[in-house]
Parts: C-alpha cells; structure tokens; sequence
C-alpha cells in the first residue's frame, strides 16, 4: 500500500513537472503576442495599409509600399518553389528507394538547415550581382530557395499516404504511371500540399535576412520585378533600428500585421489539413 | 488441415480435367510460374478460361489465386522483383511478348479489387475516369450517356442518379463496389477479373454483386477469385481449385462441388480443410 503512495506521488510530481514545462514554453509566445498587440494596435489605422511612409519628422503615413513588396515576394516565391517542390516531392515519393533520391533528401534537409542570411548570399550572387541590381525578383528567388524543401518533404510525406489501392485502380484502367500520379494521387493528397505550401508561406514571409542583399528596401511604392522593392520585414528593422519614437510604433504595427498574416496561413493551413484527415476517415 | 491430404506429383500432366471445359479459350495460361523474388507464389499452372462464362478461383488464403489473377491484366508488374515464367494468352496474344502495351491489354482485361476503391473525386468522375485517360468520348454528351450506361449495368443508377457529382467516398462500402464494377464497365473491356469483390460487403450487398456478375456474363468473360465456396457455386460455371500456389483441379462448377476428381479437392469443398 505505502508504494502505491509513493508511485502516486511520483506520477504527480512528473505529471506537474511536465504541465509545468508547457506553462513555461508557452509563456514567452504568450508574451510576444501580448507586446506585439498591445503595442502594435495603437499604431495600426487604415492608413497602415494604405498610406506611404513619411519621411523623417512627419507623423503618420504607413506602410503600403512594405505590404504589397511582402505579397509580391511571398508570391514570386511560391511561383519558384512550388513547381519545383511539388514536382521533387512527387519524385521521392514514386522512386524512394534509389540512390538519387536519397541524395535529394539528403540535400533537401540540408537546405532546409542553412541559415537563411546563407541562401540570401547566394542569391545576391546569383540574381543580384549580373545585372547590378537589386531586384524583387532575386528577393523571391531567395524565399524561394527556402521554401524548396520544405514543400518537397511535405509533398512526399503526403504522397505516401495516399492508399496504394487508388494507384492500382487507376492502373487497372489503363492509366499509364505518369497519369495514375497526376490524375489521381496527387489529387488526393492535394489539400495536404496546399497545407505544406500554406506553412512554406508563412515561415518566408517572416524573414529578414535573404532580403536584405536581395529585394533591398524601397521608400517609394514599386511594383517592378526588377526594381528593389519593400517588405514588412526589412521596412520593420529599418525603423526598429533608427532613433525615431513614430517610427518605432511604425515597426510594432508592422509586427502585428506580420503576426497576423503569419497566424492566418497557419489557421488556413490546420484547416485543410482538418479537411484530409476527414477524406481518409470516411 | 488433414495430414492425409497429399498433393499429386509435380509436374502434374495436362488433363482435360487441369485445363476445363474445351473450345476456344478467351485466356490460356500455360506452364505459367510466379516469383516474389525468391519466393515462389504460382507453380506451372496450366488453364483455358472460356468467353463468356463466369469462372471461379477457389482455394484457402496465400494459394495464390490472387496472384493467379492479377498475372492476367499484368498487376503484378507494379510488385518489386515480381518474376513470371511461361505464357498467359488473351485472344491468342501472349500478353507478356515484348511488344505487348500494357496499357491497352488493361482496357481489354478490366478488374476489381477485394477493397473497393474509388477515386476521392464524384461519382461521375469515378466512372468518367477512365474513358478521359483513354480519350474513348468526344464530347460531354456521349461522355454523360457513357457514365450513365455504365451505372445502369452495374445497377447503381437509380441510387446516385440525383447526386452524380456528390463525393463516390459518401457512398455505402456496396455502393463503392458497385461503382468500381461501373467504373471498370465504362471503358468496355472484354474480359473483367474480380478479386474477391464481396469479402468485405455484407450479405445484402453481396447478394447484389452476385446477381451484377451473372448478368454481366452475356457480355463479358468474367474470372471471380472467391474464398466464399457458395458464391463460387453460386455464380460460376467453371471452377478452379488452387492449393499452394498450384492448379489442382478445373472443371464444371457442379462437377467440382459433386463429384470432383481429386481428392483434395472434395476435402476442401466439403470443408474438411481450409
């Protein structure tokens, strides 16, 4: 009986250990979400998103330009690495056991494992310095790079839990592989690779570093390809660095916008993945 | 099982009685042998499967008519370091020739598996899936009148006529067969093989798949493996027995259930083993 006791208590103390572990990870997002609201909300107004920055001394204006310079590069992005990703992934998962595709995972992993500062080098090397210019296009190329493997391991995954039964009724029916894979199980896992690109989305939107040698910033509104162009982010750390107390709220709002983009791809994303687990329950 | 039952010798001579009933045959298989990499899943089977019948493969689990089916429409391809020896002949042509299209012998020989399998798209895409792949209709029209001819001979129409392009995965697990049987039907293949197609329906869903294959055997040569012997007495004219990936007897149906000419052959439709 008295080891009963002692076993009880024992499960208690981890049980509250653990719960405790969850509290204390918890807290520092709690608090970033708390500072990043609190703050950012008194800045944020329509003209957030409609106006352009101010120049020195004048209050007000916005960040317009750092917006859409965001979906652009977000994008452009997408336009790269979503053929490239998908089509990898639809690659690992056809051929898993080849040589070549152990090597492609293997540097798929290791892309996903440079520092991103690395991948906006890289891009400056290749997009930037050619044609002497920064460029939204060498930004995008830089997120791009970075979404690549996230997609393609998320695509792979994805693929492989397609139940081989569909393949081989599409092969039964005189598909041939190529069009058993795209006509059927592709489709079938395409809400879990929207979710996959969805997250890709989210993780690039939020970084700094490959821009900054890349897409640069820009003070005026541009839609160009091949002009640098703005973004939340680097428009953020422009101003959270600089001595100026309005353009500091300007960075918090910044923040929260970008918080918040961030928190509805990641919502959109649980929701499609809600959406297949319910495919392959019924 | 009984430790009595033994095998005859192998190879085993062709006889009229290993190989069916004469006349043309629609398939031939002969001196057929399957390997799972090292492992030998069919030995030497030799049969004539005739047009226009339905025939039946029986046997325990793992004797290999399932495999035996599937080297019929070349499923078994897609197995890594799957291996067949000898010859199988649909229409005379043997299907494992070097200039054989797989895709176009899969349009003649139609299947459906033990679990029914629909697509996660409609219902009438399911049924249209095929004929799109295949380019076999031209216009939206003929594509419709297609789908809906292929309901009917699978006796599904009536049910989903109204919801075409509601999900085929909301339907009922004998509707999904059903539809995979329409499915197979649409691109109008001459032979259809069915694995096992009622082993996981319930006795009213099964009883409709079976009336599905007698009806369907006027226009179409039809191979059902079942594990079910009534079923295979039911709905087959012809019955093979398989034990251990071999071929042990092949008749009639009422010849195999009454009076059949191996002895392990009566212990297993008696129920005496298996």
């Amino acid at each position: 009986m008295r080891r009963t006791g002692v076993r009880r208590v024992i499960s208690a103390l981890f049980v509250g250990a653990c719960g405790l572990a969850v509290l204390l990870a918890l807290v520092p997002l709690a608090l970033i979400l708390f500072f990043v609201i609190s703050q950012g909300v008194q800045a944020l107004s329509l003209d957030f998103f409609t106006h352009m920055p101010r120049p020195v001394g004048e209050t007000g204006g916005g960040m317009a330009n750092a917006i859409v310079g965001t979906l652009m590069l977000t994008g452009l992005a997408a336009l790269f690495a979503v053929p490239i990703g998908v089509l990898s992934g639809v690659y690992l998962a056809e051929y898993p056991g080849t040589r070549f595709s152990s090597l492609v995972r293997f540097a798929a992993d290791t892309l996903n494992g440079v520092p991103s500062i690395v991948v906006g080098v890289f891009a400056y090397g290749v997009a930037v310095l050619p044609f002497k210019q920064f460029s939204a296009l060498a930004g995008g190329l830089a997120l791009g790079i970075m979404m690549i493997p996230i997609i393609t391991r998320t695509t792979e995954e994805l693929l492989l839990l397609v139940p081989g039964a569909l393949r081989e009724g599409a092969l039964a029916l005189g598909a041939t592989r190529a069009r058993a894979v795209f006509s059927v199980i592709v489709p079938a896992a395409l809400p879990g690779i929207i979710t996959g690109v969805v997250l890709a989305l989210a993780r690039v939107a939020g970084e700094t570093a490959p821009l900054l040698f890349t897409a640069f910033n820009n003070r005026f509104f541009s839609t160009s390809l091949t002009q640098p162009v703005s973004s939340i982010t680097v428009q953020l750390f422009t101003y959270a660095i600089s001595p100026y107390e309005d353009w500091h709220r300007q960075a918090w709002a910044g923040a929260l916008v970008l918080v918040t983009f961030v928190l509805i791809c990641s919502l959109l994303a649980r929701l499609a993945a809600a959406r297949v687990t319910r495919i392959r329950r019924s | 099982m009984s430790p009595t039952v033994t095998l005859p010798p192998h190879p085993v001579p062709a006889r009229p009685s290993r190989t069916g009933p004469a006349g043309a045959p629609k398939i031939e298989a002969e001196a057929l042998s399957f390997f799972y990499g090292p492992k030998q899943a069919l030995h030497d089977i030799s049969v004539r499967i005739q047009p226009n019948v339905v025939t039946a493969f029986i046997g325990p689990s793992g004797c290999g008519k399932s495999t035996f089916l599937r080297t019929l429409n070349r499923m078994n391809d897609i197995v890594p370091g799957a291996r067949v020896d000898g010859q199988v002949r649909v229409d005379g042509q043997d299907i494992y020739g070097p200039s054989v299209d797989v895709v176009a012998l899969r349009r003649k020989v139609g299947m459906v598996f033990q679990k029914s399998n629909p697509f996660p798209k409609s219902i009438f895409e399911n049924v249209a899936y095929g004929l799109r792949i295949n380019g076999m209709a031209t216009s939206r029209s003929e594509l419709a009148g297609r789908v809906e001819e292929s309901l009917k001979q699978a006796a599904l129409w009536d049910e989903v006529k109204d919801r075409l392009h509601e999900s085929a995965l909301a339907m009922s697990g004998g509707q999904q067969q059903r539809l995979c049987i329409a499915r197979a039907l649409a691109i109008r293949p001459e032979i259809l093989l069915m694995d096992e197609p009622a082993s996981a329906l319930d006795p009213i869903a099964t009883q409709r798949i079976e009336e599905l294959v007698y009806g369907l055997k006027r226009d179409y040569t039809i191979v059902i493996v079942t594990h079910n012997m009534q079923q295979a007495a039911r709905v087959s004219d012809h019955t093979a027995f398989f034990w251990l990936g071999k071929l042990v007897e092949f008749d009639r149906t009422d010849k195999i259930f009454t009076a059949p000419a191996e002895k392990l052959t009566e212990d297993y439709v008696t129920g005496r083993f298996g």
